[in-house]
């Protein structure tokens, strides 16, 4: 897939896991490093899909990233130990936050 | 601040022009940027690069004058809407804002053709344009079950930047039809006035065969695999793949004009776009609305920095700070330059029509947010539509998240072609604010 030229300098955590990354690069360009390329579960049928553009047109990238949804993974930059997860389906209300 | 005499939309090298040029001009200039840094698509994080080329040494001088030209420049900040008057809406920092600026500049760039193939929604599909933001912004390369496949300048030179920096693919798999050149002789006369494009373009092509990748023409291309890309289909010849970067060139990004009310558009039949209708100084039918750059119509990095210039000037005409027979004398070599550099481009369309989107097979998904196929939408063609705006309210095409961004241009041409009229006469989209989603969290905090 992708192979990184430059060094990284920290890690996130993704669905769990940890992933190097370089800080102020995108999350998007992170996960891809790192050979992830599904992103996100689509509300309509619920398969699986990766970015498209990079470039903040396609949402094809949307992920869940320290607690907010439809974070578009590519103009997120990158901070150390932030925490983010596959966006799976539509928006949605948290158990915590039904329970308020 | 409520009020500005210029806001530009967008800092790749139309809005890092226009900036420039209306800031020594005297004006109070906001710059808003959806990016992290100034420099756009071409320029992408050039003030982080080391200058490789001529393209690097226009964006950093672009991006250092722009930088020092005392702009007010808002990164991280999206524009969604845009009121008669001149009041502009953007988020920044989770929270919307609002400005009324005496003269909008739009340098909102360009936007990948899509390449809707068979399988093209599977992670592991992407395109070129996006490995090449990768590449620039933190030293991707492709390597190992990667392929190019498509056509278009950009494949070419990212090609190029990728064996310049050690990665590698399979193949590139040329998609355009054969007999480009000939298409094109027509216009080479007139190309030959900036020769720099067409050395550019044979250098790449040659560059790619010297480091032993093949290129392979191709007229179908297939992606496949259970849940994500495992292999593509040349031509019914399968290859192991976990890379697919696709390319058809690039469109106008209209989505912000489009939703302005009066703004008057027309298509564009050599580069097959749609296109706001501009004045030679980017003036589009709304009074105090300029656009300089691609979103205006494809012209490439340096027409688009020439173009900025000349609609910060023409503001400056509008705003009183020059007469038109001042700004015509100071605009006269950037308004030569412009030209020259619009030479080549008839060629180069010639040279590199979009993929015909009569070919889409019936099974192939074109919306890609409401996973509409194109057989869908020839079925609702089939019951009457006529038009983008009708197919929508038949299948939902265009009206998930994406809005329409990535679809448009696939879904108006195959509305032509199963119409079996010109597309001119066809409706694309209509847009409207906010143009980008927004949330009520963001929404609230333009009432503090």
């Amino acid at each position: 897939m992708f192979r990184r030229t430059e060094p990284t300098d920290c890690t996130i955590s993704w669905e769990g896991r940890d992933i190097p990354a370089r800080a102020g690069e995108s999350l998007a360009v992170t996960l891809l490093a790192a050979g992830v390329t599904a992103f996100r579960q689509t509300p309509v049928t619920g398969t699986e899909r990766g970015p498209l553009c990079l470039m903040g047109a396609c949402f094809d990238c949307l992920v869940e990233l320290d607690g907010q949804q439809n974070v578009q993974a590519c103009l997120a930059p990158v901070r150390p130990g932030m925490v983010a997860a596959m966006q799976r389906g539509a928006r949605h209300f948290h158990q915590s936050e039904d329970a308020a | 601040m409520s009020e500005v005499d210029i806001l530009v939309l967008g800092a790749g090298p139309a809005g890092m022009a226009a900036a420039t040029e209306a800031r020594a001009r005297g004006f109070s200039v906001l710059v808003l940027d959806e990016n992290a840094r100034p420099g756009g698509q071409v320029h992408r994080a050039v003030e982080a690069r080391t200058v490789k080329d001529g393209q690097d040494r226009d964006g950093a001088k672009l991006a250092a004058a722009f930088r020092a030209s005392g702009a007010d420049y808002r990164p991280d900040a999206t524009l969604w809407a845009v009121e008669p008057g001149g009041k502009v809406f953007w988020s920044e920092g989770g929270a919307a804002r609002s400005i009324s600026a005496k003269r909008l500049i739009l340098c909102a760039g360009a936007t990948e053709r899509p390449v809707p193939i068979p399988g093209w929604t599977l992670p592991g599909v992407m395109t070129v344009g996006a490995a090449q933001i990768a590449l620039k912004t933190a030293g991707m390369v492709p390597e190992g079950k990667a392929w190019i496949a498509g056509q278009g300048p950009l494949l070419w030179l990212y090609a190029n930047q990728v064996v310049a920096r050690g990665g590698t693919v399979q193949g590139v798999i040329d998609l355009s039809p054969p007999g480009g050149l000939a298409r094109a002789a027509w216009h080479l006369p007139n190309a030959l006035r900036a020769p720099e494009y067409l050395v550019k373009g044979l250098a790449w092509q040659q560059r790619i065969r010297n480091a032993g990748i093949p290129i392979r023409r191709a007229t179908r291309l297939v992606a496949e695999g259970d849940g994500r890309l495992e292999r593509i289909v040349i031509d019914g010849w399968s290859r192991p793949a976990d890379l697919l970067l696709l390319h058809d060139g690039v469109v106008p990004n209209t989505q912000v004009t489009r939703a302005i009310p009066g703004c008057a558009h027309e298509w564009d039949a050599g580069q097959r776009c749609w296109r706001p209708t501009l004045d030679e100084w980017g003036n589009t039918t709304v009074e105090g609305v300029l656009v300089a750059g691609d979103s205006g119509g494809i012209g490439g990095a340096k027409v688009a920095a020439l173009a900025g210039r000349l609609a910060a000037m023409e503001a400056a005409r509008a705003l009183g700070r020059l007469t038109v027979d001042q700004r015509n004398a100071e605009a006269g070599r950037t308004r030569l330059e412009w030209k020259r550099q619009r030479a080549p481009r008839r060629f180069l369309d010639a040279l590199f029509p979009p993929l015909p989107e009569a070919a889409i097979e019936d099974s192939t998904i074109i919306c890609r947010c409401e996973e509409v196929t194109a057989g869908r939408l020839r079925g609702a063609v089939a019951l009457g539509c006529l038009g983008a705006n009708q197919t929508k309210a038949f299948t939902r095409a265009g009206m998930g998240p994406c809005q329409g961004r990535i679809c448009g241009p696939a879904v108006h041409g195959v509305i032509a072609a199963a119409r079996g009229v010109d597309p001119a006469g066809v409706d694309p989209f209509r847009t409207r604010f906010p143009t980008k989603p927004l949330t009520l969290g963001e929404l609230a905090a333009l009432a503090s």
